[in-house]
């Protein structure tokens, strides 16, 4: 509503004072501004500030006890070198450390394979509640309960479940022949990161379900009407009529899971704890911060992690050129 | 699906309401057999059943007697309520501002508070743990509350300001003439038409701070200010051998069942708001 | 009673002129309509003088007071806009009441507005309702009833009937036409694209295109001496009918008009001639059209029903003096001769 420049047409004024600028718009941008502060302010608090200060951190020596006497040391958390008298040169720093990429390969590891697979399996439950159907509004609450369970007790659940001793999974598999023996889930080296998938993937399919079947609904109903008068193959019409279309809502939904999965942390830290198979940057980061009072150390890897995702979203927003402003006002 | 006898559509439509009772079992298994084993006592818990054989209410009792897990459960309702109301008041204004005037680098600061959603938690830790030590809110409510909003705030703004912009230009220009100034505008026109996007919001950001558990945990070092996520994470039994299963499953059941409630009868405004902050996104 | 001055308005958007330098007196308790095609800028000249945009140059004044800086509130103006724009949430007396309640006028005194406003488009009995249990013609009556309880100096209507049907349109430019005079102290700006209903409602049309003005003047004055080719088209329905070349040449003009009501059917020596080609009969007049040779066919009106066939070739000529001859540029000519 207001003019974007208020400079005065050039040489055509009649009136020989400057334009006047309307109180109206004086007064609204003056009152845009104050409601932007506070959300502003709180913002900068606790997220601009607090990230400044894990950067800085991590250039620095700093130990959870004396966090203000930190002094300056450069690069030496990410990577630094010793050549010794013997002439072999020893590497440390977190780039150097085989725990942490380790734990970059881990959370890779995860992600890839919990996106993919909550994807497919996503999209097969989204194309189930597309359908009309008898019993519809039960799936959908039903599949509203694994996302609607908290991380810790999603973990807990599944923990009991997957008890070597106790759990039902065992007792189940045994019954059906699938193993021949009662297998730790969640603490042997093979089987932990499948553990943690599984409940990962239990508890974020509904979510990526729900997102995909919004993009599904966009599509137009006369398109699926014409290609069964066109006689096509339900699975060509998947392919090559749904597909392209909810591939816009399937983008942003993968965007949105691969940026989480690549942050994880609670189940991690709650279904397999002190599994090197299973632990992801961000559980490194924070034993590093906290637990081992390695705290500059810690935040070098915490920086690490934010310059991933950092890079990640911005080659999403520069290839996906997202329109933010959605609309004229 | 005619009323003809045709083998493969028969086929076809078993198939489908096979997946379909598949999908409906993997999705409440878990959590049926949580409340199930929450209700056995003793050594029963050692056995596995996959229906119910007893109601015992010992597990429930115990969590009770827990001692700190009634204090948590409130400090949850404390954190999450006033993250919300927090996080909306904050957003309701911003999102005015953002959607409904013009000024230059709106687009900027838009795109810099959906950045700030994507920021991983871990990354902040180091420097909002010196924040919140040295305003002197390290082991209390406020200290989460106050921290929550890094990640209640930006979705809450994203999804109202979404909102706001659909609101018809004319109602806020009639309001004008009227002479309503801004906060005028926001608090008698536009709430009252806002409220299921309000609504909406409010239960997502609750949920989501309900749910929290790395700062919670990173945050408070006494059992009389963790939340529900860290009281159960750290429930242990009397040896470091003895996990108390029974009462973690008593303690989750507890926790759920609200929240599932709460979803149930949600359900459309939780979707249609999880899907205008992905797919609008 | 105000009178408007605008004097050398310009607005633009960015690097777009939209106004162009529009002087305008409008008088004191006049009904003023500014009309024109879509585009021609007359929705935006309103809303600069309701306030809802920034003026980029020149001044507006109400009675000699630069309002340029003014919020609308406080320009007494009031505004019916065309989606009616009532608070969805709110009854039709909370409506109506809403500005008096911000501006902490007395329960007493708001009430008092209220009902006689109400009383005044008879809407009395949908006080306690919501606007959606209304139906479109009603809800215009009381977005125009929220307006009447400002007690506005100058009383702005933004295309209000464009959102109505056919028969609800005449209805409610009746009601309006019964407002104006019922508040002949109120200046009136009203904006429309339908020539209809300047012509029937004004007092004086305000001719806009391209973000300047065509011409200005009464209804009658538009209709008989348009100042260019453009009013002389715009004004009137049918359209009048514009001859050029040989047709013109003849009348010693680059482009002459005649309304179609002032051809008539000779028997013989007619001035211009040929078939039929098509016809409209409306029950209470007819229009033919006439192929004489030119671009367009000639539009005829007869009274009643007429009785010439398709194909039928007749002889055409003008009534009197009522041609309109026009230069090159379109500006008209001094007066007619055969």
């Amino acid at each position: 509503m207001t003019t974007e420049s208020t400079a005065p047409v050039i040489g055509t004024l009649v009136h020989p004072h400057a334009p006047i600028r309307s109180e109206l718009f004086v007064s609204r941008t003056r009152a845009a501004m104050l409601f932007l502060l506070p959300m502003i302010v709180a913002l900068i608090v606790v997220a601009g500030w607090p990230l400044y200060r894990t950067i800085y951190f991590s250039f620095t020596d700093a130990s959870l006890n004396n966090l203000a006497g930190a002094h300056f040391v450069g690069f030496r958390n990410y990577l630094s070198w010793v050549t010794l008298k013997s002439g072999k040169t020893f590497y440390s720093g977190v780039l150097a450390d085989p725990q942490w990429w380790n734990a970059v390969w881990n959370t890779v590891r995860f992600s890839v394979l919990s996106v993919l697979c909550e994807t497919v399996l996503g999209m097969i439950v989204a194309l189930v509640l597309n359908a009309d159907f008898p019993g519809r509004g039960l799936v959908r609450a039903a599949i509203l309960i694994p996302w609607a369970i908290p991380t810790i007790v999603s973990a807990k659940m599944w923990g009991w479940m997957l008890n070597d001793q106790f759990g039902i999974i065992n007792d189940l598999f045994l019954r059906l022949h699938l193993i021949d023996h009662k297998i730790a889930w969640t603490a042997t080296a093979d089987t932990a990161m499948t553990a943690v998938l599984v409940v990962d993937i239990w508890k974020t399919t509904p979510f990526m379900a729900l997102l995909i079947l919004a993009g599904l609904q966009m599509i137009p109903k006369d398109i699926y009407e014409a290609t069964e008068i066109d006689g096509v193959h339900p699975l060509k019409t998947f392919f090559f009529v749904t597909l392209p279309l909810v591939r816009p809502a399937l983008m942003v939904a993968v965007i949105f899971r691969l940026l989480d999965a690549l942050r994880i942390f609670d189940l991690i830290y709650v279904l397999t704890p002190n599994s090197a198979q299973t632990k992801t940057m961000s559980v490194a980061a924070r034993e590093n911060l906290i637990d081992f009072d390695k705290f500059a150390y810690g935040s070098a890897e915490s920086t690490l992690l934010f310059v991933l995702i950092a890079i990640i979203t911005i080659v999403y927003i520069w290839a996906g050129r997202v329109n933010l402003e959605g609309g004229d006002r | 699906m005619t009323g003809t006898v045709n083998l493969w559509a028969l086929a076809k439509r078993t198939a489908f309401y096979l997946l379909v009772l598949a999908i409906i079992v993997e999705s409440v298994f878990p959590f049926y057999y949580a409340i199930l084993t929450s209700f056995k006592a003793g050594t029963a818990l050692f056995e596995v059943n996959y229906w119910p054989t007893m109601i015992a209410w010992d597990n429930y009792i115990a969590v009770f007697r827990n001692g700190s897990f009634p204090q948590n459960l409130m400090n949850s309702v404390i954190v999450a309520a006033c993250t919300v109301a927090l996080s909306l008041l904050f957003a309701v204004t911003a999102a005015y501002a953002l959607s409904r005037v013009r000024f230059r680098g709106r687009s900027i600061l838009l795109l810099t508070i959906l950045s700030v959603s994507m920021f991983p938690q871990i990354a902040v830790l180091a420097g909002l743990f010196e924040v919140i030590r040295a305003f002197g809110l390290f082991n209390t409510l406020w200290g989460l509350i106050f921290s929550y909003t890094i990640f209640t705030l930006p979705f809450t703004v994203w999804v109202l300001t979404t909102f706001m912009r659909d609101l018809p230009i004319e109602i806020e220009e009639a309001a004008i003439v009227d002479g309503a100034k801004p906060w005028t505008i926001i608090t008698r026109v536009f709430m009252p038409l806002m409220w299921p996007a309000l609504v909406t919001t409010g239960l997502l950001a609750f949920i989501a701070a309900w749910n929290e558990f790395l700062f919670a945990l990173t945050f408070t070092s006494s059992n009389s200010t963790r939340t529900v996520p860290v009281a159960i994470a750290l429930l242990s039994g009397a040896s470091q051998f003895e996990i108390p299963w029974g009462t973690i499953m008593a303690a989750s059941v507890i926790v759920t069942v609200p929240l599932v409630v709460l979803v149930l009868i949600f359900q459309r405004k939780i979707i249609s708001g999880l899907t205008a902050g992905g797919v609008k996104g | 009673m105000t009178e408007l001055h605008l004097k050398d308005i310009r607005k633009s958007f960015g690097a777009v002129e939209v106004i162009k330098g529009v002087t305008l007196d409008i008088r004191s308790g006049e009904f003023m309509v500014f009309v024109g095609p879509s585009g021609c800028g007359k929705s935006t000249l309103l809303r600069l003088i309701a306030g809802l945009e920034d003026i980029t140059s020149g001044t507006l004044e109400f009675d000699h007071d630069v309002v340029n800086g003014l919020s609308p509130s406080r320009r007494g103006i009031a505004m019916v806009f065309q989606s009616y724009a009532l608070y969805p949430h709110m009854t039709v007396y909370d409506n109506m009441a809403f500005g008096m309640q911000l501006a902490k006028s007395s329960k007493e005194q708001v009430r008092q507005r209220v009902e006689k406003a109400a009383e005044m488009l008879q809407i009395t009995p949908y006080l306690d309702r919501l606007p959606k249990q209304l139906s479109g013609g009603q809800r215009q009556r009381v977005a125009i009833g929220r307006a009447i309880v400002r007690d506005p100096k100058v009383f702005l209507f933004d295309e209000p009937l464009s959102n109505l049907d056919a028969a609800l349109r005449v209805a409610t430019r009746l009601e309006i036409a019964k407002l104006h005079h019922s508040m002949n102290n109120v200046t009136m700006i009203y904006v429309t694209h339908d020539q209809v209903e300047a012509m029937t409602l004004a007092d004086r049309i305000c001719v806009l295109r391209d973000g300047k003005i065509e011409q200005v003047g009464t209804p009658l004055e538009l209709y008989e001496n348009p100042q260019s080719l453009f009013v002389a088209g715009f004004i009137g329905s049918p359209k009048m009918n514009f001859l050029n070349g040989k047709f013109a040449e003849r009348y010693r003009a680059s482009t002459i008009g005649i309304r179609s009501e002032h051809i008539e059917v000779k028997e013989r020596d007619g001035v211009w001639s040929g078939p039929v080609v098509h016809s409209e009969m409306l029950g209470s007049d007819s229009y033919i059209y006439v192929d004489v040779g030119s671009e367009e066919p000639l539009i005829v009106r007869q009274n009643g029903t007429t009785s010439k066939q398709l194909g039928e070739v007749l002889q055409l000529a003008p009534v009197g003096d009522n041609v309109h001859r026009f230069d090159q540029d379109g500006r008209p000519l001094a007066s007619h001769s055969a």
